[in-house]
């Protein structure tokens, strides 16, 4: 599979999605599914400054990112995607079964949420929510960068 | 200016509060930096964090890189606003050079910072 990393991340693409994974993955594509971003040329030009230029971005919407989905798994080049909330990434696994695993890297402190591990912060329903993603049979762990161990669903929800 | 600018060091980690300390090492000068860290932030207390450095001043947002969440949040906050300028790539250099020329606009004292920064990046022959 060409999309080498499904990640979880409200920072979206910043320096541990394009340095701290895409260096020893070698990426050559990042999609970032967001709506918000999807509709605001600016709010893109915002995140593709982040990305060097041999590193193409690709903005979609939930709903194209399902019907690209195929698409970016038989491309040739290794890719990552980055969702900011549970919600979008579940989406995407809700109709395939392509998305076998789920990287949470960066979910922040917001009000409601608990601190679970250092970089993730959940409510109740949103740990629910990623129960129910390994339930479907996506594998779920947490790791902000490549070097760090992965820590498994069952230990941070 | 009625009131000098202010210095917002935006970066990962304790980058920000490192260069704020040595600036005051070097200059004396303790007034004119702030430092905001995106430790544990999502973008909105990211914000959140810089809407109070600001604390509604004209100010020069130093940016650690030229990507990332750091910048955005920096430039969201700025966006639209003559008080308030954005600069990548922060060095000791430019804050230097920032402290004691702070009685412009922003966005002049933003291009004075890349210059000076900019100017502090060379090979020496060893």
């Amino acid at each position: 599979m060409s999309i080498a990393l499904y990640r979880l991340d409200d920072r979206l693409i910043h320096g541990q999605v394009v340095v701290g994974w895409g260096k020893p993955l070698n990426v050559g594509f990042i999609v970032l599914v967001d709506d918000a971003v999807r509709a605001s040329a600016w709010e893109q030009e915002l995140y593709r400054m982040g990305v060097p230029p041999e590193i193409e971005v690709v903005f979609a919407s939930t709903e194209e990112a399902l019907e690209r989905l195929p698409a970016w798994e038989r491309d040739p080049r290794v890719g990552i995607l980055v969702a900011g909330d549970i919600a979008t990434l579940a989406a995407l696994t809700a109709n395939s079964h392509r998305v076998g695993r789920v990287n949470v890297g960066g979910l922040h402190h917001r009000p409601g949420r608990s601190e679970r591990l250092r970089y993730v912060y959940l409510t109740d329903a949103e740990a629910a929510q990623l129960k129910t993603l390994a339930a479907r049979g996506v594998e779920v762990t947490a790791q902000d960068v490549p070097t760090a161990a992965p820590v498994p669903l069952e230990d941070f929800t | 200016m009625s009131e000098p600018l202010r210095g917002v060091i935006v970066s990962h980690a304790a980058v920000a509060q490192a260069l704020v300390a040595a600036v005051a090492a070097i200059t004396g000068v303790r007034d004119a930096l702030v430092p905001v860290s995106n430790d544990g932030c999502d973008t909105g207390a990211l914000s959140e964090r810089l809407t109070q450095a600001i604390d509604d001043k004209p100010a020069v947002l130093f940016v650690d890189l030229p990507g990332g969440s750091c910048l955005t949040s920096s430039v969201r906050l700025a966006r639209g606003r003559a008080d308030v300028a954005v600069v990548t790539g922060v060095n000791l250099a430019m804050l230097l050079d920032f402290v004691f020329h702070r009685d412009i606009p922003p966005a002049d004292a933003a291009r004075r910072a890349v210059e000076a920064g900019s100017r502090a990046i060379r090979t020496p022959a060893a």
